[in-house]
């Protein structure tokens, strides 16, 4: 048992100990810790199959954006400390057996397959190769994904900013909730953009 | 001790969908929910790079697959909880369980 090895079972143990704690946490704070410690596990999964970039932007995006939006998220919509209800034991106990027949369905189809292995020339996953691809516009290119991504992302943000406005004349009576309903109404033009 | 394969990174990132299936299933929390929807496109993203790795070593597909992944997740994150700080606003509440009059 090699250096490689022991690294891999430590980083799915990792990933997969604080991804289960992260959806069982009574505590909605702690939930959303232990999912950034899973994201980091995933990110240590890249740097170890050596996708050094993704890896980066694993935790750029996730580890510095994301987690980083759900936790100033929770202290603005919840009691921090309050715990979360249980759910009823009905819906555990089912939940738990879709999620095993899953598992052991995929994972039976996963080990019986016969994966044929590429021998091409390992392309180098730099920066720099993946940037001259990114912007190409031929076959192997990937200039027209990029663009819809970055129109998707522009969408995305006036949606956000439509959504989450404030509108000055709101009131905490019936009026205010009156007025906030009809700002959620506008965000139906954002909403194809972002199933697309 | 087998080497590590494509199997053994296949095998995590099944186990980590499922604990996000769990968690989509059992929460009643949006925002926990959008948290199970991310570990979910997480295992998915650990899929392409294992299968680029390991299959098709010579294109950088599951890298594209990844990257773009990775950015509609990001948008798809802020446009939720957008959506769920606007809920609170009106209901005080972000339960699924109270947010059913946004389905007519």
């Amino acid at each position: 048992m090699d250096g490689r090895t022991i690294i891999f079972y430590m980083l799915a143990a990792l990933t997969l100990g604080s991804g289960l704690l992260a959806v069982t946490a009574r505590k909605i704070f702690r939930s959303a810790i232990f999912l950034l410690f899973s994201l980091i596990g995933i990110a240590g999964f890249y740097f170890w199959l050596q996708y050094e970039f993704i890896a980066a932007v694993q935790i750029v995006v996730y580890v510095g954006g994301i987690v980083v939006l759900i936790i100033f998220s929770i202290f603005l919509t919840q009691q921090a400390g309050t715990e979360l209800p249980n759910p009823p034991l009905r819906r555990i106990v089912f939940s738990v057996l879709a999620s095993l027949f899953g598992l052991v369905f995929s994972w039976m189809l996963v080990s019986q397959h016969p994966f044929q292995t590429s021998s091409a020339q390992p392309m180098d996953p730099s920066v720099a190769n993946i940037g001259s691809m990114m912007l190409s516009v031929n076959d192997s290119g990937y200039a027209l994904p990029f663009e819809l991504v970055s129109i998707l992302l522009l969408a995305a943000m006036i949606g956000c900013i439509v959504i989450a406005i404030k509108s000055k004349q709101e009131m905490p009576t019936p009026a205010g909730m009156v007025e906030t309903k009809t700002v959620l109404k506008q965000e139906t033009p954002a909403e194809p953009e972002t199933v697309s | 001790m087998e080497q590590i394969g494509l199997q053994h990174i296949l095998f995590v990132s099944i186990s980590l969908f499922f604990i996000g299936v769990y968690g989509f299933l059992t929460r009643r929390n949006l925002i926990t929910m959008l948290m199970s929807i991310e570990l979910i496109l997480n295992s998915v993203n650990l899929n392409f790079i294992a299968f680029n790795k390991y299959l098709w070593a010579g294109k950088l597909d599951g890298v594209f697959f990844t990257i773009f992944i990775i950015a509609i997740a990001a948008s798809e994150a802020a446009v939720a909880i957008a959506i769920i700080i606007n809920l609170y606003r009106s209901h005080k509440s972000i339960d699924v369980e109270s947010a059913s009059e946004m389905k007519y």
